[in-house]
């Protein structure tokens, strides 16, 4: 059974999962704090307005009113931490933490919704809070206690009139169900409270971080999830279909040696060759894809192995040692293969140099080639895709391309990807 | 196949299919396959039991679907200097074929792309050449190293015709075969290999030829 993630998810989920959760608890938790921080809150609002206004002739009233704004603020700060009791963030979105909020209040304006929901909170929510606590906790509490009550007189819950030990069962039924719906109750008002509380104390900017940072997040995953597809693609065809093939060659190779010469043999022959044209297909489909040599060996046996398909000479000189993460080593991998690929298709070069290296934890590519330039980072281009993907980890893909050469393409991207 | 000589071949293939092929072929042959296995770890605890003149292994195999086979070669080879080694790959990675290389002299070596296979007789030829102590190496290999670039190193000093009758050797051929291919009278490629071994800093540890060869597919 999973946990609902906060009071509301609760709420509206099957009531086994919500009963036996701990949001009930932390709604509970919630809204018997909200009664005395109210009240605190409306002591120091009237200590602050009513000393400020009485000592306003002689300017220190000035100082005390001005505080405040500034006294709200910092409820502010306690209240929205309050309210992740039921409502809590996602843990990936670290904010800035309290001393940082605190210092940083000095320098900013006056937030009246913090203002208004200090207000708020010291006369309103407190008493709203404390009603539906009295009402939650004490009604389920004297119907289960009714045997007991009834002996020192008759009861009165709800318009329902208890006045013999037989009608006292009744009510400690009653009171079970009332226990459930006095669950639903506080956390339903306690959530209502919390979301009131992210409304008003939520500047907008802090929600669009949030916003951006969960869309970064969800972008980076569907790069990841891409990548890890492809190599499960390629390993699928590699267990696959790549070994039927090459079992496919060997049978006709020992028919071929079992066949006297003649039309028969000729058949075995062609079928053997055409077996091994489709595994040379299948091949070239697998680099297209994601190299083994890639899986396997990592970057440097990679971008050697690409450079020496290249028509063009290439060099290289790849100082990247060990392993780096898999989105990165396949980015990097693919940057220089279509570079590379440009070079021999497009530029008309004599000779095309490979360079990556480590620096503050980038790892950082070039191809650069003798061509005549003008190449161009275009839509449709296979580094336009490549510029997309390492956008999503933070990273660059430039072309510098002057008419009349040479090319440099240059990628940058962090190892560590957050 | 006339006047073969029989060979007891342990044999490492992860994929049951090729596994059965492969032996299909050996026995076709008239090979004994004393063991076939599925794994590195059984490979090499299988040579220790029965010592066989050839051991054929994949060189992608579990757990890791790296260079389990490959590293199990080496160990093998680091025990017994002199058992004759031929290594299948589906792809061709020159990380691989450095790491055979950087292993001890001694017996014959090969390496061979999987699709070799279906070429039956000459697979069983460059089995046959493993055991007698030759180094072969797939010829997409050499095509591959062929192509790179060598701005430096002791390869530099060699004419274009000196590198390709070098690319002829690296394939396991002898002087005859490279006349044959090149279209020149033996005594010109004795010429040419003459000069490769006088223009290449040889290692002693092994046969100049050999050592010429590893010159060159190490770059």
């Amino acid at each position: 059974m999973t946990t609902p993630p906060d009071a509301w998810a609760a709420v509206r989920g099957r009531p086994r999962s919500f009963l036996t959760s701990r949001w009930p608890w932390r709604s509970l938790a919630y809204l018997s704090s909200t009664v005395p921080v109210g009240i605190v809150c409306l002591l120091l609002m009237l200590v602050l307005i009513g000393v400020g206004l009485l000592t306003l002739v002689v300017l220190v009233g000035l100082v005390l009113l001005a505080g405040v704004p500034r006294a709200a603020s910092a409820v502010a700060v306690a209240e929205r931490i309050r309210a992740r009791l039921v409502l809590p963030r996602p843990e990936a979105a670290p904010g800035p933490t309290l001393r940082e909020r605190l210092r940083a209040r000095h320098s900013l304006p006056i937030i009246w919704s913090e203002v208004g929901y200090v207000v708020l909170l010291s006369t309103l929510l407190w008493l709203v809070d404390a009603a539906v606590l009295v009402f939650a906790v004490g009604v389920p509490v004297v119907l289960v206690l009714a045997p007991l009550l009834v002996r020192f007189g008759p009861l009165e819950v709800l318009g329902l009139r208890v006045d013999s030990s037989g009608e006292a069962i009744l009510a400690v039924g009653l009171g079970i169900v009332s226990v459930v719906a006095s669950a639903y109750l506080v956390t339903a008002v306690a959530s209502g409270q919390a979301a009131l509380t992210r409304l008003l104390l939520d500047p907008p900017e802090a929600r669009l971080v949030e916003a951006v940072a969960a869309l970064r997040r969800s972008r980076v995953d569907l790069v990841e999830a891409f990548e890890s597809e492809r190599r499960r693609i390629e390993r699928d065809l590699h267990d696959g279909v790549q070994q039927r093939l090459v079992a496919l060659a060997m049978t006709l190779g020992r028919a071929e040696l079992k066949t006297p010469s003649g039309a028969t043999l000729e058949l075995i022959q062609a079928a053997r060759q055409q077996a091994e044209e489709a595994l040379e297909n299948l091949r070239l489909t697998v680099r297209g894809i994601h190299p083994a040599v890639l899986t396997d060996h990592g970057l440097v046996a990679a971008v050697h192995d690409v450079a020496d398909r290249c028509p063009v000479p290439v060099d290289t000189d790849i100082k990247v040692a060990g392993r780096l993460p898999a989105p990165v080593e396949a980015a990097a991998y693919f940057v220089v293969s279509e570079a590379l690929t440009n070079v021999a298709r497009h530029a008309q070069a004599r000779s095309a140099q490979v360079h990556a290296w480590t620096e503050d934890d980038r790892l950082v590519v070039t191809v650069i080639d003798d061509g005549i330039g003008g190449a161009t980072v275009g839509r449709g281009s296979g580094l336009a895709g490549l510029v997309l993907r390492l956008e999503a980890h933070d990273g660059t893909l430039q072309v510098h391309s002057p008419h009349g050469g040479p090319t440099e393409v240059r990628m940058e991207c962090p190892i560590e990807l957050g | 196949m006339p006047d073969r000589t029989r060979l007891r071949v342990v044999l490492a293939e992860d994929a049951a299919l090729l596994r059965e092929g492969l032996v299909a072929i050996l026995e076709d042959a008239g090979h004994e396959v004393v063991a076939a296995v599925g794994n590195a770890d059984a490979l090499v605890s299988y040579v220790e039991q029965v010592t066989p003149d050839l051991v054929l292994t994949d060189i992608r195999m579990p757990p890791d679907h790296s260079d389990e086979g490959l590293r199990a070669a080496v160990a093998i080879r680091a025990a017994h200097p002199d058992m004759a080694i031929m290594l299948l790959s589906a792809y061709v990675a020159d990380a691989y074929v450095a790491e055979l290389l950087e292993s001890a002299p001694g017996g014959g070596l090969g390496y061979l792309l999987k699709d070799r296979v279906g070429h039956v007789r000459e697979f069983l030829e460059s089995l046959d050449r493993v055991v007698a102590g030759e180094t072969v190496v797939d010829p997409e290999v050499v095509r591959q190293l062929l192509r790179r670039r060598r701005s430096d190193g002791p390869l530099a000093a060699l004419t274009q015709r000196e590198r390709d009758v070098l690319a002829l050797m690296a394939e396991g051929r002898t002087n005859g075969s490279i006349a044959q291919q090149l279209v020149v009278s033996e005594a010109a490629v004795r010429k040419h290999v003459g000069n490769i071994f006088a223009k290449l800093p040889l290692d002693p540890a092994f046969d100049r030829r050999v050592s010429a060869v590893l010159a060159y597919l190490r770059r």
